[in-house]
């Protein structure tokens, strides 16, 4: 693997050094209507870390991935990101600040090629305006195959090279979730929001996307949320945990004491499966 | 065989990002680009005028409603509208700047059309899908009532209608009764040639790309930091502008003058029908679009008789329209990408022809 | 400030200075708001059943409507006529089903839409063809419905002429839309259709026959389209011109939602009525004719504060 970015290099990045505190949610509360989706939770991830989000199926793990996306807004509490505190922050506004995010439901543009979903990543790095794109030569084809290579270093790290030009509607599922994390990797995001990277996956395809988990953030730096259900996985990959139950945290901490917590193994953890 | 792409490597981005990476296809469109301009030595004035002439316009304003339908993804039923408005605008500027050359007009009156689409596209930040189909409704026909309630559009003539006067460039006279066939042939063919080079440039660019992602999945475009408003409105204004260049086109060099009643909801029906059976989202299918149900009619009129059926000029019309109403249900059944789609499979077959498979 | 005045004032000043003016022209604006409303039923019918936009509906109404006259000058009696109409609405519903809906199962929606397009495209050529381009007389009397009309006096303050037609319409609209809201919440048949709307593969799946719900359901449409056809037609003549006012029905399913029965009517009475008043009262002020697209930008400028209509279900996304 060859290291596509280099960190000093992350122009727009914070100055944060490893272990620093990068997002802090404090006191959210969420509700649609009459459901209360997320009631007074309050946690922080550090920047270097992987931080697991788990939790049975509707404890509000997706809810708390979308708050910190800017997609729902809470009632109640704030989120501080970098260090300044915010509480309605636009989809665009949070990519633009450096947060990427992959879905529970692979969210591609089935329209269109894999390189071209990817590419799609770094269209916030682009700038040259409407009459260059016209033409699309000098400054818009330059900025168009510097930004190429770039899309191509991820291509080779995720080693989808073979699927550059299909269409993603056409590739199978363990692929389209990869070309979802490449295309998350284009944007050089400072956090990574994974939602159920390895759903649906078989043992060998899910070492592979641990390894690549692992690269992302040992090699690059890039700070990783993860919700996953797989406890194997959970306690390999994880610096910490923080346990969700019906919208309230139940457990947060290393995955071992996570694990040996009673009120977490009563929620749900039986064996890993 | 022929359509093989072995020994041809890229080495380059650049190259392999080219329009037509591959070298068979570019001699293709070297061939078809040549053709083109010979046309007129071998064509009669009656094919150029009626034929060739309004195909290159209406598949340039199929292009204009593929960007906003095809590739962006909003259902738009006011084409025929902001051609209007490009028709209108462009016999203004021509009324009130007469020293300008004409073709600067035509070009400045698709920014009318673009103002019109960017005010009429503002609601679709709320409005998605269907309902936004209907606000185009009402932007079709408030501009229809517009056209003949503002009397000072058509300059207070009292018949409604709009004639449009002759102008010359470089010395030869390309507008109004008196220009030749193939005068308004080789601008036609060059504006609508250079335009599509241009959009093609716009949509494998960034701001493409941004259109297809509000297409595709609005919310996960959201959330890679695309501002929806922007690209759409983005969408509703280049699309308007090319509907609008090719309306103020359709009246000054197909039709030679106008009335309200060309712009109506039956062309925005027309040109959409170009657009779907070409291919949503494809250039060339808009090309094939526009060939399709343009010539079909023109064909029945011609072929019909040939085969000895005889029929009212009437009965031609209407039979068309089953035909064509049926083969859109066809196409959708069968490739509801269309012809564009139905091309390219050709081509991938062609590729690896003559083995069934690659 | 003279046009402050023009557009605020006056016009209520000219409502209450002619007050049996203005009832004219509400119940004028009534009639023609009962009349989209059935148009919009046809919509929401196939809407709720088959999750399809029926673009054809318009056309559906015409061509019913001249079916049905068609025969009866071929010499058919009325009443015969009336039967054979509503037989050929079944054989229409038949064949749409068979060769346009079973091919497109599980389609996405904007592909039906442009389906319906096409039909509508077909059906225009075909009724044009055996019926010929020209205006036909709705036959009116010889169905047995009411013609003439009666006046109703307002003592001093003018007069109120009511067409009984247009009561009848009235009725018959509300009978239909009372008759299909029960059968749509009430039977069996009504659950299946709703199942059938939300998503064609799962119905399959639990053994909803897809073929026999949608030949009902277009047969359904296909009846209001005659009702229409016939309430239309005996107010002006059966043309393809109804085609276009039939769009005017998209406004009012923008309003009523486009699954909710009572919202078409609701829907196409504030439609009608908005359009007739405003037209009478303010469109004098821009020369007059706005009634081609104020339905429309009533329903804009609803959609910019309500994207999902009066009575329709809240779109709520999820990723």
């Amino acid at each position: 693997m060859n290291a596509f970015v280099d960190p000093a290099g992350m122009a727009g990045h914070s100055g944060l050094a490893k272990g620093e505190v990068l997002l802090r949610v404090d006191n959210v509360s969420l509700s649609f209507g009459g459901v209360k989706a997320i009631t007074n939770i309050s946690f922080d991830i550090l920047k270097g870390e992987v931080r697991a989000i788990i939790g049975p199926n509707g404890a509000g793990k997706t809810s708390m991935l979308n708050v910190i996306n800017g997609f729902y807004h809470p009632q109640e509490g704030t989120i501080t990101w970098r260090g300044q505190v915010r509480r309605k922050m636009k989809p665009y506004e949070a990519a633009s600040q450096g947060i990427a995010r992959t879905f529970q439901n692979v969210a591609l543009f089935k329209g269109m090629t894999t390189l071209d979903n990817i590419m799609t990543g770094r269209g916030l790095k682009m700038t040259k305006n409407f009459f260059w794109q016209c033409l699309h030569w000098g400054p818009a084809l330059n900025e168009e195959i510097e930004h190429r290579r770039k899309v191509e270093e991820i291509i080779d790290f995720l080693e989808i090279q073979a699927i550059r030009k299909t269409p993603v509607g056409r590739l199978p599922y363990g692929l389209q979730k990869r070309v979802e994390l490449a295309r998350a990797l284009a944007m050089e995001p400072e956090l990574l929001l994974l939602d159920e990277p390895m759903a649906g996956m078989n043992l060998e395809e899910k070492e592979d996307m641990s390894r690549f988990i692992l690269d992302v953030n040992q090699q690059f730096g890039t700070t990783i949320a993860l919700i996953e259900h797989d406890m194997g996985v959970v306690m390999d990959l994880s610096d910490r945990v923080v346990v969700l139950d019906y919208g309230r945290k139940i457990a947060d901490g290393p995955p071992e004491e996570v694990q040996s917590n009673q009120d977490v193994i009563d929620a749900y953890l039986g064996v890993p499966h | 065989m022929f359509y093989r792409e072995a020994g041809q490597y890229k080495t380059t981005y650049a190259a392999d990002q080219q329009i037509f990476p591959i070298r068979q296809d570019r001699i293709g469109i070297a061939v078809i680009l040549v053709v083109a301009l010979l046309l007129p030595l071998a064509a009669s004035e009656f094919t150029l005028s009626a034929i060739a002439i309004p195909f290159l316009v209406l598949a340039l304003a199929t292009i204009g409603l593929n960007i906003l339908t095809g590739y962006a993804g909003q259902l738009s039923l006011g084409t025929g509208a902001f051609m209007g408005v490009g028709a209108y605008s462009c016999y203004k500027l021509v009324t009130i700047f007469p020293e300008v050359n004409v073709i600067v007009h035509i070009l400045l009156s698709g920014v009318f059309a673009a103002a019109a689409g960017v005010v009429f596209g503002l609601p679709s930040l709320r409005i998605k899908g269907l309902y936004l189909a209907v606000t185009t409704l009402a932007a079709q026909f408030f501009l229809e009532w517009c056209f003949i309630r503002i009397p000072w559009l058509y300059n207070y003539n009292s018949s409604g209608a709009i004639e449009v006067p002759g102008r010359e460039v470089f010395g030869t006279l390309i507008t109004g009764p008196a220009a030749s066939g193939t005068a308004r042939y080789y601008v036609v063919l060059a504006i609508v040639v250079v335009m599509t080079l241009l959009i093609k440039n716009v949509i494998r660019g960034r701001i493409g790309r941004q259109w297809m992602m509000i297409r595709d999945m609005d919310i996960a475009a959201e959330l890679m930091g695309v501002r929806p408003l922007i690209a759409k409105l983005s969408a509703f204004a280049v699309s308007s502008y090319v509907c609008g260049v090719a309306g103020a086109m359709f009246v000054f060099f197909y039709l030679g003058a106008s009335e309200p009643a060309v712009f109506s909801i039956t062309l925005s029906f027309q040109v959409l029908f170009m657009a779907i059976i070409g291919g949503l989202g494809s250039l060339v299918g808009s090309f094939f679009g526009a060939a399709f149900i343009w010539i079909l009619p023109i064909l029945l009129r011609v072929g019909l008789p040939a085969l000895g059926v005889d029929v009212a000029a009437e009965t031609v019309f209407q039979v068309a329209q089953m035909i064509i109403g049926a083969l859109i249900i066809f196409f959708l059944i069968v490739e509801p990408h269309g012809l564009a789609r139905l091309w390219a499979i050709g081509k991938e077959k062609l590729r690896v022809w003559p083995f069934p498979y690659a | 400030m003279d046009m402050l005045y023009n557009i605020l004032i006056d016009p209520f000043a000219q409502m209450a200075g002619a007050p049996d003016f203005l009832i004219q022209v509400i119940w004028e604006g009534f009639v023609a708001g009962v009349l989209y409303a059935l148009i919009a039923l046809g919509f929401v019918l196939i809407y709720k059943a088959s999750g399809v936009f029926n673009f054809a509906q318009g056309i559906m109404v015409v061509f019913a409507g001249l079916s049905l006259v068609g025969l009866h000058e071929k010499g058919v009696p009325a009443w015969l006529a009336l039967i054979l109409a509503i037989g050929i609405m079944a054989i229409l519903a038949v064949c749409i089903e068979k060769f346009v809906m079973r091919p497109l199962v599980g389609q996405p929606d904007i592909i039906l839409l442009m389906a319906t397009i096409g039909m509508t495209y077909f059906l225009i050529g075909l009724g044009e063809v055996i019926f010929g381009g020209e205006p036909k007389q709705m036959i009116t009397s010889e169905l047995g419905l009411p013609t003439g009309s009666t006046a109703f006096e307002m003592g001093e303050r003018g007069l109120v002429i009511l067409q009984h037609i247009d009561i009848a319409a009235a009725v018959i609209a509300l009978l239909m839309v009372g008759g299909l809201a029960v059968f749509f919440n009430r039977t069996r048949i009504g659950r299946a259709l709703r199942a059938v709307a939300d998503d064609h593969t799962a119905a399959l799946s639990v053994g909803i026959s897809l073929n026999q719900i949608w030949a009902i359901v277009w047969f359904a449409a296909g009846i209001v389209a005659l009702a229409t056809g016939i309430m239309w037609g005996a107010r002006s003549d059966v043309s393809f011109a109804l085609e276009i006012v039939a769009l005017k029905a998209l406004p009012v399913l923008i309003l009523g939602g486009f699954t909710s029965i009572p919202g078409a009517i609701i829907g196409g009475l504030i439609i009608g009525i908005g359009e007739k008043v405003g037209e009478i009262y303010w469109g004098g002020l821009v020369g007059g004719g706005i009634e081609s697209w104020l339905a429309y930008v009533i329903a804009l400028i609803f959609l910019l504060f309500r994207p999902q209509g009066l009575f329709g279900e809240k779109i709520i996304e999820r990723i």
